[in-house]
């Protein structure tokens, strides 16, 4: 049976579509669907191994980049949510998605009545990057040793970054120290030969160049590049520099997710 | 460490509501307030030392206590970055100490997008009600805090031009009374008929002046005509309805007009010219062109492409950012009302700004400085492109000091239809669905409005026609529109442009009639008389004509979506536009006086006087300062602040991007795209437009322009032979004949040149009333003809790029070097007039661009990059720092014309902007491959690519004239205005 994933959707979702093509491509088979269906039928999650939540701009990100669809998933689906990560299924929140993600607290894990550690509660945030403008341009990635497994470490790898609001902050140096100790920091900024990344290699002055955190269990991955908008030969600024290429680097990302959300239901 | 505000600190009364302020954290950086505090530099402001920046929330007063605390601490405050103070109803709020206070709110009425976002939020996860189980209502506002020691005259001047705009914002210094007020309980009723019948000459005028309608005398006459003949007075709704129908903005009666050229007799320049040469080119890929929102042209087997690219010069010069924002909304929903709609899959701009250096004391007055004029446009684009999802991949910038007065603002969309909905129909009995946004105030009169030339009161009158967008609403429309368009529930649809429901109602039911109910439409406040519902010019709404049986699928799809929609009327067979509130009639128009009526504009034109001169070329004493100078001009040098803060990315289409090379700082000639994932076949996106040009040969100008926005397309691997163009006309007062003569020489050059090339136009827009009155002095803009061209890429694969690749391949030049230098950079950097401007050989032109065509396509060409302002010397410095790569060349090679004597034949060589030239890298094993593929044309290789990190140029007599490092090159291009 092929991997089921639910690419959810709102007003002011923007990627859903590259982000089934790269689902599909990957292996899965995916299924475009907004957040009010959802909320009026969660056991539509059941049939799902993946979750992903796109990029885009979820309600115009007033207040905040993710902040009223973070409200929204906390409010009508904290629960639900958190009972699909226990039952081994895998979230992945792609930039717009990332910020939600944050707000929902699932990075952080439940708290002591089986809600994540969201709203009010959370020691995760992303802010305004450093530039106080939004920026769009290419970025290299290194998979950090993680409790996502599916990411192998080391491997650098070329994606666009398009956001305002991408750098992590924590509430203080202990909430660090526990990701890096917890292997949830999965995804670093790196220079295109995997050195230290300063501006504009890290785009965004995120705390300790992270682009992307896990959860505990190592299934829920946020992120702020966007691995769907490399999927073609052709998608890379500088394809034409290079020699042939079968496919875009994001593709391997969705392939290896899918992969790991499949043999995990085994 | 906070205190409460002194209470005697209130000029205006302290607002009955909730109010909730949002700061960042102590000792956490603020980055908009970094951002002011570097504008308030700018602007020669020391005695600021920093600002934070607050978000505002007012709250309904009768929400309780514990909601507005969950409101504060579950909603709109970030538990990490964030603080937030609550202040209760009439209560003083409490304020840092020692901070100079600006609060900045949106004028009531004025579209604020967060505060309907929170509202719907709390609504939603009922975080909160008012006490009678009303929906709490929510306003946003700004407050900054400013530290240092400004007088109250710094405060203000930096409050009204960095932190505000009078257009829209009211403005609070010192003073806590920011308004709580909801707009439009003021009910306005229409006074019923208008007397018309009996009105003199003098009366018809002032009737039309004060109603600002920008109706002509012989246009009122033809009014009052008709209502003689009809034996009654028009009511209001029908006045504005015909104001609207036939602005210039909607009918374009000057292109449409009889022209009196010098005794000759012009019927319609635009159907003698432009239409007609795509008439006569007759293209079987041409699907749909001029009649519909956008140019329509077959894509693939099942598909079609459409481009359509739009003016909004007049509200970007009053509130640039709002301006902007709303010409993109409003090119977006013409792809979605193309046809039965498109998916949008790409953006362009294009902005035309006095210079970014110009000092404050120069600035005439009413105008926004050029620098805060382009901010805002670019952040306007911003916020509405990428709130969209539509990359924005190609465009330009354009300075000249006489666009200070009148800015130019040019948004364009690409769509993506399956081939089927490229056509639509109105039936009578289609029900008659308006849906997005609600409608109020916004942006009444805005059709008349363009139409009209700005002066220094534009701000102060003309405020009701400039909107603030909403994009996310627009967002929610296309999604259910192409959600209901997948499953067939609707037989037409339009959108709301300029004249509101009037225009999209009134075209829509042209052929047959229409019924409306007003008193339906869904407001945004009550209060609005049925003709301001009728021509409301509210953003982000559609009109459709929905068959009876489907109107209830239709209905639930859009709900789905969370996106309004609802049935307005009917369309009938009864010829009538008639029109009711609450039953009773409030107008009633044969459609056919509407869109029939229109007495035809005579206008007189005279032939533009084209110097013609040949100044000499004067000689460049020191070619590397010139190069480094040319780099830096604003038209050339890097646009990268405005590229990088675009969402040019978004979905995964891009197959050459805006930015190119090794560091990707290369500027790309065009931008390709692959819109269907199965299929490599491509679209590639070009633009071409020179101010320069305009006033000294506008037939050369608008030829110019054409052949850039192909040289664009065709560089980065477009087939010249399946290529369509977009005219976009900005002209100042055509009702001045020297005006009006040069759009006939432009126009005529536009056949000309399309007919040359085989490229049909498939769509345009023109804006023919752009100059800026302070006193007795009028500032009129060149004449600008801005030109996008759509190319099809046979293949994705084959795309090129400008920048160098591989060291030991040759560099050829394609193209004829001629001494054409008037509005040159190189004249523009020397202070010559005059000069014969560049225009393209009709015969070699479209043969050389084939060529060229077939040599990529075949895979010979490993980099090419058009040349354009700057000539070869740019283009090669370009595409050199772009590829990190050398570049050696011998200007003795270089294909030329006859250079007169008295040029200087280096610099000629070095800066000349003759059209249809390229720099092309290729590859060594296939050099004979390509020089065969451009045999009998002006080709010619004339360097190599190397591996030192220099630019060097031989002149004709063997002495090196440039050599420069990339690293200087690079810097100078990037040493401009950098946001």
């Amino acid at each position: 049976m092929s991997t089921h994933a639910i690419v959810l959707r709102t007003a002011g979702t923007n990627c859903e579509h590259e982000t089934k093509l790269a689902l599909e491509r990957g292996g899965a088979t995916a299924e475009l669907l907004h957040l009010h269906k959802l909320c009026a039928e969660p056991a539509r999650l059941d049939a799902a191994r993946i979750l992903v939540l796109p990029g885009g701009f979820s309600y115009g990100d007033d207040i905040a980049a993710g902040r009223v669809l973070g409200h929204e998933l906390r409010t009508f689906l904290g629960r639900e949510l958190a009972a699909f990560v226990a039952r081994g299924g895998f979230v992945l929140g792609v930039c717009n998605g990332f910020q939600a993600l944050v707000d929902t607290g699932l990075l952080e894990g439940p708290d002591s009545d089986g809600r994540p550690k969201g709203g009010e509660k959370r020691s995760i945030a992303l802010s305004a990057n450093e530039s106080g403008h939004y920026e769009c341009r290419w970025v290299t990635l290194r998979n950090e040793p993680s409790k996502c497994a599916w990411l192998e470490p080391g491997m650098l790898w070329p994606v666009p970054v398009a956001h305002g609001e991408g750098r992590l902050v924590f509430k203080d140096a202990a909430t660090l120290e526990r990701l890096r100790k917890n292997g949830q920091v999965a995804l670093r900024y790196v220079t295109a030969s995997g050195g230290e990344a300063r501006y504009p290699e890290l785009p965004n002055g995120s705390t300790d160049a992270i682009a992307g955190l896990c959860d505990a269990t190592g299934r829920v991955l946020g992120l702020m590049p966007h691995p769907e908008r490399n999927l073609s030969p052709w998608n890379h600024p500088r394809w034409t520099r290079m020699g042939p290429r079968e496919a875009g680097e994001g593709l391997e990302f969705y392939r290896r997710l899918v992969e790991a959300a499949g043999s995990a239901a085994r | 460490m906070s205190v409460p505000a002194p209470a005697s600190s209130a000029a205006h009364p302290l607002p009955m509501a909730w109010r909730l302020e949002v700061f960042r954290r102590e000792g956490l950086d603020d980055p908009d307030g970094k951002r002011a505090l570097a504008a308030v530099r700018e602007l020669g402001v020391a005695s600021l030392h920093s600002l934070r920046h607050g978000r505002g929330y007012l709250i309904s007063p009768d929400v309780d206590e514990a909601s507005v605390a969950r409101i504060a601490s579950e909603l709109v405050c970030d538990p990490v970055l964030e603080t937030c103070r609550i202040t209760r109803p009439g209560a003083a709020p409490v304020v840092t100490p020692a901070a100079r206070r600006v609060l900045v709110a949106r004028k009531p009425g004025v579209m604020d997008p967060a505060a309907l976002t929170v509202e719907r939020a709390i609504e939603r996860a009922q975080l909160a009600r008012c006490s009678d189980g009303t929906r709490a209502r929510v306003l946003t506002f700004s407050a900054w805090e400013c530290f240092g020691e400004p007088t109250r005259a710094e405060l203000e001047l930096v409050a009204t031009k960095i932190l505000a705009n009078d257009v829209i914002d009211e403005v609070r210094l010192g003073d806590e009374g920011v308004h709580f007020v909801l707009p439009g309980n003021v009910a306005v009723r229409d006074a019923g008929s208008i007397p018309l019948c009996k009105a003199s000459d003098a009366e018809l005028e002032r009737i039309s002046k004060d109603g600002h309608l920008s109706l002509t005398l012989v246009e009122m006459r033809a009014i009052r005509d008709h209502y003689v003949a009809a034996g009654r007075e028009p009511t209001v709704a029908e006045l504005e309805t015909l104001a609207q129908t036939w602005s210039e903005h909607c009918k374009h009666k000057t292109f449409a007009g009889v022209i009196d050229y010098d005794g000759e007799r012009i019927e319609n320049l635009l159907k003698t010219t432009i239409k007609a040469a795509t008439l006569e080119l007759a293209k079987p890929w041409c699907v749909s062109v001029f009649h519909d929102n956008a140019g329509v042209i077959e894509f693939e087997p099942g598909w079609h492409v459409c481009f359509k690219v739009e003016t909004h010069n007049h509200p970007s010069a009053i509130d640039p950012y709002g301006g902007s924002g709303t010409g993109v909304g409003g090119v977006i929903r013409d792809i979605l009302g193309v046809g039965l709609g498109a998916k949008p899959i790409a953006n362009t701009d294009a902005f035309f700004v006095g210079p970014l250096d110009l000092p404050e004391k120069d600035l005439p007055k009413g105008c926004m400085h050029p620098r805060r004029i382009l901010r805002g446009v670019v952040a306007g684009v911003r916020d509405y492109g990428n709130r969209m999802g539509i990359p924005t991949v190609n465009g330009g910038v354009w300075v000249d000091p006489r666009y200070v007065g009148n800015p130019l603002v040019y948004a364009g969309t690409v769509g993506l239809m399956p081939a089927h909905c490229a056509s639509k129909e109105v039936k009578p009995g289609d029900i008659i669905v308006v849906a997005g946004g609600r409608t109020g105030r916004d942006g009444i009169h805005g059709a008349t409005f363009s139409s009209a030339e700005l002066h220094e009161d534009s701000v102060v009158v003309s405020s009701s026609a400039v909107q603030i967008g909403n994009a996310i609403t627009e967002k929610r429309v296309l999604d259910a529109l192409l959600a209901a368009r997948d499953l067939g529930l609707y037989r037409a649809v339009t959108d709301c442009g300029a004249g509101g429901l009037s225009s999209a109602v009134g075209e829509m039911g042209a052929d047959c009639g229409a019924r409306v109910e007003l008193e339906k439409v869904p407001l945004k406040y009550p209060g609005l008389s049925p003709a301001e519902i009728w021509i409301s010019e509210a953003q982000e709404r559609m009109v459709f004509a929905v068959q009876p049986e489907n109107l209830a699928a239709l209905l639930a799809t859009f709900e789905a979506e969370d996106c309004e929609a609802t049935a307005i009327g009917t369309f009938t067979d009864t010829g009538k536009l008639e029109l009711s509130y609450a039953g009773v009639s409030v107008g009633s128009l044969d459609m056919h006086f509407l869109h029939e009526g229109t007495p035809k504009w005579l206008r007189k034109a005279t032939r533009p006087v084209v110097r013609n001169d040949d100044p000499a070329c004067p000689p460049c004493a020191d070619a590397n300062a010139t190069l480094l100078a040319l780099l830096k001009s604003p038209n050339i040098a890097s646009k990268e602040w405005i590229v990088r803060m675009y969402d040019h990315e978004v979905q995964a289409m891009g197959v050459t991007k805006p930015l190119c090379g090794e560091r990707d700082d290369g500027p790309g000639d065009g931008a390709v795209l692959q819109p269907l994932p199965h299929s490599r076949k491509g679209i590639a996106l070009g633009c071409g437009a020179n101010p320069g040009y305009g006033l000294l040969d506008p037939w050369a100008m608008a030829s110019a322009a054409i052949d850039e926005a192909l040289r664009n397309a065709v560089a980065v691997g477009g087939d010249p032979e399946r290529t369509a163009i977009l005219d976009n006309f900005s002209w100042a007062n055509c009702a001045r004949p020297a005006e009006l003569g040069k759009l006939v020489e432009a126009s005529r050059a536009c056949y000309a040149t399309a007919k040359a090339f085989g490229t049909p136009f498939i769509s345009g827009k023109d804006s023919l009333n752009n100059e800026f009155r302070v006193g007795d002095e009028v500032i009129t803009i060149p004449p600008t003809l801005f030109v996008s061209a759509l190319a099809i890429v046979p293949d994705v694969a084959r795309a090129v790029t400008m920048d160098l690749k591989t060291a030991g391949n040759p560099v050829y030049v394609v193209g004829m070097t001629h001494a054409e230098f008037g509005g040159s950079h190189y004249f523009a950097l020397g202070k010559v007039e005059g000069g014969r401007v560049p225009r393209p050989d009709l015969v070699l032109a479209p043969r050389t661009l084939k060529a060229l065509h077939r040599a990529i396509a075949a895979g010979t060409v490993r980099a090419c990059h058009d040349l354009s302002e700057g000539g070869l010397a740019v283009a090669a410095a370009e595409a050199a720092f772009a590829g990190e790569r050398g570049l050696e060349l011998d200007l003795k090679a270089l294909p030329c014309g006859t250079i007169g004597a008295h040029h200087d034949t280096d610099a000629t060589r070095l800066f000349s902007e003759s059209c249809t030239r390229f720099l092309v890298e290729v590859d060594a094993q296939r050099a004979g491959e390509f020089e065969s593929a451009l045999a009998g044309l002006d080709c010619a290789r004339v360097g190599r690519v190397t591996a030192e990190r220099r630019l060097v140029v031989r002149g004709t007599r063997g002495n090196v004239v440039i050599d420069a490092s990339l690293d200087a090159l690079r810097a100078a291009h990037q040493g401009g205005f950098q946001g």
